[in-house]
């Protein structure tokens, strides 16, 4: 495998659920929204109701991918941030640490310079707790599988239940 | 790369179609997309040229139910099948879980077959990644067409190792398109057990 997995605890998701409820809040925002590299929703705060959530995170995953490739084929390491401008709501998207996608939707109540001031403070405590995750997935990688993890015992009829319509 | 989350108790995977242009990737999505009960996905979508030819991919995220009290989610994805979008092919099989070849059964596509397979398996290795011990399964697409080869023919020309091969009729009615998603969903469950996972 290329990669590790992405695991999520219930600790690191409760701060990270803090740190993007707070930034709503300091940027003036409508809506916050973590997404990793792949595409994966992580965590979002805000106005997410009339929102696909699933879809606007894959498809922030894919520009960030495509705006990536762009950067490096002008031999550029990366554009760290994107910026979309709409009539109503725009869009500013960062990649935090490498590894997350952090998404903000704000209208006229919020600017940009105010989104980006309170996004790069935000991005520091998101890099730290990514950073912490990671440690604990090495360390259970060391240390073999997690031992309470609930896949060591998938069987084949688990698998088939899924599929049993 | 799997998205284990502890918190929200889901895992989510992310499964690619690979092939040929106008092999029938999408079309296999369409098809799942029809016949899936609303409340078990999201929405399907396309970011295609004018004529319906994929430009960078398909999208279609399906809710499949519980593993060991965990949700599954699966997000599906198409690469676009032209020989010129080989960027973005190289883009979407990032952070992939498994992989589903289809491969179109007419003669006259057969080239274009080895081309694509040969092609996902360079654009796999660049991003880390082995097709030999990937999740993987091969489709052979197109069954109910008149100029097919012969299904043991493909077979020795396209598999690889001792991945799962299933026929398929994607357009006119569906035939083993469920049954291909399924077999690469045991796969990616399945390699979640792996005790060496990750190393």
């Amino acid at each position: 495998m290329a990669t590790a997995d992405v695991v999520m605890y219930d600790e690191e998701f409760n701060q990270i659920k803090s740190i993007i409820s707070k930034l709503r809040v300091d940027a003036n925002a409508k809506l916050v929204f973590l997404v990793d590299k792949n595409g994966q929703q992580i965590a979002a705060h805000g106005d997410v109701e009339n929102l696909d959530t699933t879809s606007l995170a894959s498809l922030t995953a894919g520009n960030v991918a495509a705006t990536d490739a762009l950067a490096k084929l002008i031999g550029e390491k990366e554009f760290s941030i994107l910026f979309h401008e709409g009539e109503r709501d725009n869009i500013h998207i960062s990649i935090v640490g490498l590894r997350v996608i952090l998404v903000i939707i704000f209208d006229e109540r919020s600017s940009l310079g105010l989104v980006r001031l309170r996004v790069k403070k935000a991005s520091k405590e998101l890099n730290d707790i990514f950073d912490r995750i990671m440690q604990k997935v090495e360390t259970e990688k060391t240390y073999g599988t997690n031992v309470d993890s609930p896949f060591a015992e998938i069987t084949d009829e688990d698998i088939d239940s899924l599929f049993s319509e | 790369m799997t998205f284990i989350n502890y918190a929200s108790r889901e895992i989510n995977c992310k499964i690619v179609y690979y092939g040929p242009g106008l092999c029938g990737k999408t079309t296999n999505l369409q098809f799942i997309y029809d016949k899936t009960n609303p409340a078990a996905k999201g929405k399907l979508i396309s970011l295609a040229t004018e004529t319906d030819r994929t430009l960078f991919f398909d999208f279609l995220p399906l809710e499949l139910g519980n593993v060991r009290g965990f949700k599954t989610r699966f997000h599906l994805y198409t690469v676009p099948g032209q020989v010129f979008y080989d960027a973005s092919r190289k883009l979407i099989l990032k952070g992939v879980d498994g992989v589903i070849f289809v491969a179109d059964s007419q003669r006259e596509r057969m080239d274009a077959n080895a081309e694509s397979l040969q092609n996902l398996e360079s654009n796999l290795k660049t991003q880390g990644y082995d097709l030999m011990s990937i999740p993987y399964v091969l489709q052979l697409n197109k069954r109910d067409l008149p100029n097919i080869v012969p299904v043991e023919e493909m077979k020795k020309q396209l598999v690889l190792r001792n991945e799962p091969v299933l026929e398929a009729i994607a357009k006119a009615n569906g035939v083993g398109v469920f049954d291909t998603l399924k077999a690469v969903a045991k796969l990616v469950l399945q390699d979640l057990t792996r005790p060496d996972k990750n190393g």
